[in-house]
């Protein structure tokens, strides 16, 4: 018998326990590449020393954090095969590696080489010093944002959506409607914002009103566009099945035109944002954005970064959110369309 | 007509029921469209009637104007000229009595296909007390088991179904087909004819099929009304007695085909 036909008959367990073990060890090795990684920055960040002239609080609790994730980057890795979100953290290794590689490089080139200049660029623990020390304005200044951003999107989403209902229905509320649309719709919400501050009596109702402007337009014109878009024959079934107008309204133009109603509020959730951003800056007293202009009165650029940082994780997060919501109701276009 | 019916009809396919088919009636109708400024004329005089439980076969070259006739007997658009109507009742907009099945399903995408036929009883408010009926007209159809699927998770053969059932879940006393097998392949538009056609030897209702198929005609109808082209007029009326369950080889049948084809002008190509 040769060797290699020896090898063949050995029993076919063994040879799925090779088979799997050979993917469990390259995604081992992956993830304790990661590990260690971030182990390395945690080591840079607690033993080499310093730029002389600096004196960074906090460092020590960076390292600890970057500890931290080597072990939990390490666990997930080792944890055997896993569930669904253990499977899709192990996935993104690569970019848990990069992440590692990132702040390895920012903190050398900052806090320990100082080779970008102070105090444009702070090193990691600066921001999260910011983060801690700072937390109650901070987060102060989120619940006024995410007040604010609430506001004015549940009103300009609303009131939008149902004028986009009215225009694609009605002809002669799109006659009066759609010239009006066309000629005040492009101009940017924030034109408005020197004469909104003086005809409202607060800055708040001021700026609830732009960011509802901001947010209405695009809905409307994409509500009016979905509805007058429904396919005529949808309209024929359900007339010949014995359908009042109020059920085509209800029952067949607005649930087909659903899914423009959602680009239109994820494009006027884009807007909303900049007009918010901006608003905050110009009149607001609160929110992120008044917090980046207060920061950059003192020049405290760590406070901006980590402004910025939350803002990015608060966007983001928000129209994660209202991805998520649109899978949920337009379930039925799963394997119809994609964007 | 709903009112009248008992409470508790499902979907109304029980021999023993009493004759429900309607009555059509069309006189000389005439109907144009405005094309560029300038009418253009589809259907000129168009007069025939159609007895309780008969099957009538509208048979005419493709763009010669019988979905607009089908249109005009649905009642979604009222004619340029002429009248129409159903048991002696003038036809003068849709009604559930009279349901289209058109030749694409058109199901709603957003909707289960219990909830795309539960749309009519949905519509009337009757949906509270006949959820039964909805899941008797998916039995009937053969589509019992889907009843959660959304439609793009379904063939042409099986969408096309569910328009039936939605169709059929009204107890309508008149079925309007246009082409609805249309678009389906050959050999799921084969099973679905026979079907069709036992379907409505167990029901009582008048059944008007708008068709370019001459088998497909002869195999289903009745009566065959031969359209003109645009704008259409009636050529002839062709009666096929043959009983049921027919079959495409029948001589008779063959012979009809030709008598069918000569009507249409394309004897020479037969």
């Amino acid at each position: 018998m040769t060797p290699s036909a020896l090898s063949r008959s050995a029993n076919p367990p063994m040879a799925a326990f090779r088979l799997l073990s050979a993917t469990t060890w390259r995604s081992c090795i992956r993830g304790l590449v990661g590990a260690a990684a971030w182990l390395t920055a945690a080591w840079v960040t607690a033993f080499w020393p310093d730029r002389p002239d600096t004196d960074w609080a906090y460092t020590g609790t960076l390292s600890a954090i970057f500890a931290a994730c080597a072990v939990a980057v390490a666990c997930i890795s080792l944890a055997g095969i896993g569930s669904g979100t253990l499977r899709r953290l192990r996935r993104s290794a690569p970019w848990l590696l990069a992440l590692a590689l990132f702040f390895l490089a920012w903190e050398a080139a900052t806090a320990k080489y100082g080779l970008l200049p102070l105090p444009f660029f702070p090193p990691p623990q600066a921001i999260l010093e910011v983060m801690i020390d700072d937390w109650a304005r901070l987060s102060d200044s989120i619940f006024a944002s995410l007040l604010l951003l609430a506001g004015g999107v549940a009103l300009g989403g609303s009131a939008g959506f149902l004028v986009g209902v009215a225009i694609g229905w009605s002809r002669a509320v799109g006659y009066w409607i759609h010239p009006v649309l066309r000629f005040i719709g492009p101009l940017p919400a924030t034109a408005w914002l020197p004469l909104a501050f003086f005809i409202f009596p607060s800055s708040h109702s001021a700026s609830t009103f732009l960011i509802a402007l901001a947010t209405g337009f695009p809905v409307t014109v994409l509500t009016w566009s979905g509805i007058a878009s429904v396919n005529s024959a949808y309209y024929d079934i359900a007339r010949t099945l014995g359908a009042r107008p109020s059920f085509l309204v209800l029952k067949v133009a607005i649930p087909a035109a659903m899914p423009h109603v959602f680009v239109g509020l994820f494009m006027g959730l884009g807007n909303s944002f900049a007009v918010l951003v901006v608003a905050e800056m110009l009149g607001v007293k609160s929110g992120l954005g008044w917090y980046l202009q207060w920061a950059q009165g003192w020049a405290a650029y760590a406070n901006m970064y980590a402004a910025l940082f939350i803002m990015a994780a608060v966007c983001s997060g928000l129209v994660t959110l209202l991805f998520r919501l649109r899978d949920r109701l337009l379930s039925w276009q799963r394997g119809l369309l994609r964007w | 007509m709903v009112a009248a019916m008992p409470p508790n009809a499902a979907t109304g396919f029980s021999e023993t029921q009493p004759h429900r088919g309607a009555v059509l009636d069309v006189s000389s109708v005439s109907h144009a469209f405005e094309l560029h400024g300038r009418p253009l004329s589809v259907l000129d005089r168009i007069n025939f009637h159609v007895e309780p439980g008969e099957f009538v076969a509208l048979l005419g070259p493709s763009g010669c104007g019988k979905s607009t006739l089908l249109r005009l007997v649905a009642g979604l658009e009222p004619p340029s000229a002429g009248q129409l109507s159903m048991d002696g009742r003038h036809i003068e907009g849709p009604d559930p009595s009279r349901v289209v099945v058109f030749q694409d399903p058109t199901l709603y995408p957003w909707r289960t296909v219990w909830r795309n036929v539960a749309l009519g009883l949905e519509a009337r408010n009757l949906l509270r007390h006949r959820r039964e009926a909805v899941d008797d007209a998916l039995r009937l159809v053969g589509l019992a088991s889907f009843a959660n699927a959304y439609p793009h998770q379904l063939s042409g053969g099986m969408a096309q179904r569910a328009a039936l059932a939605r169709a059929l879940v009204n107890d309508p006393m008149l079925l309007i087909l246009d082409e609805p097998f249309g678009q389906l392949d050959s050999l799921t538009r084969i099973a679905m004819q026979a079907e069709l056609v036992s379907l409505w030897q167990r029901s009582s209702l008048t059944a008007l099929l708008v068709t370019h198929d001459v088998e497909e005609a002869l195999l289903l109808a009745g009566r065959v009304i031969v359209l003109s082209d645009r704008p259409a007029r009636i050529r002839a009326e062709v009666v096929n007695s043959q009983p049921y369950p027919r079959h495409r080889g029948d001589p008779r049948l063959v012979e009809l085909r030709r008598e069918v084809f000569a009507h249409l002008g394309l004897d020479d190509s037969w």
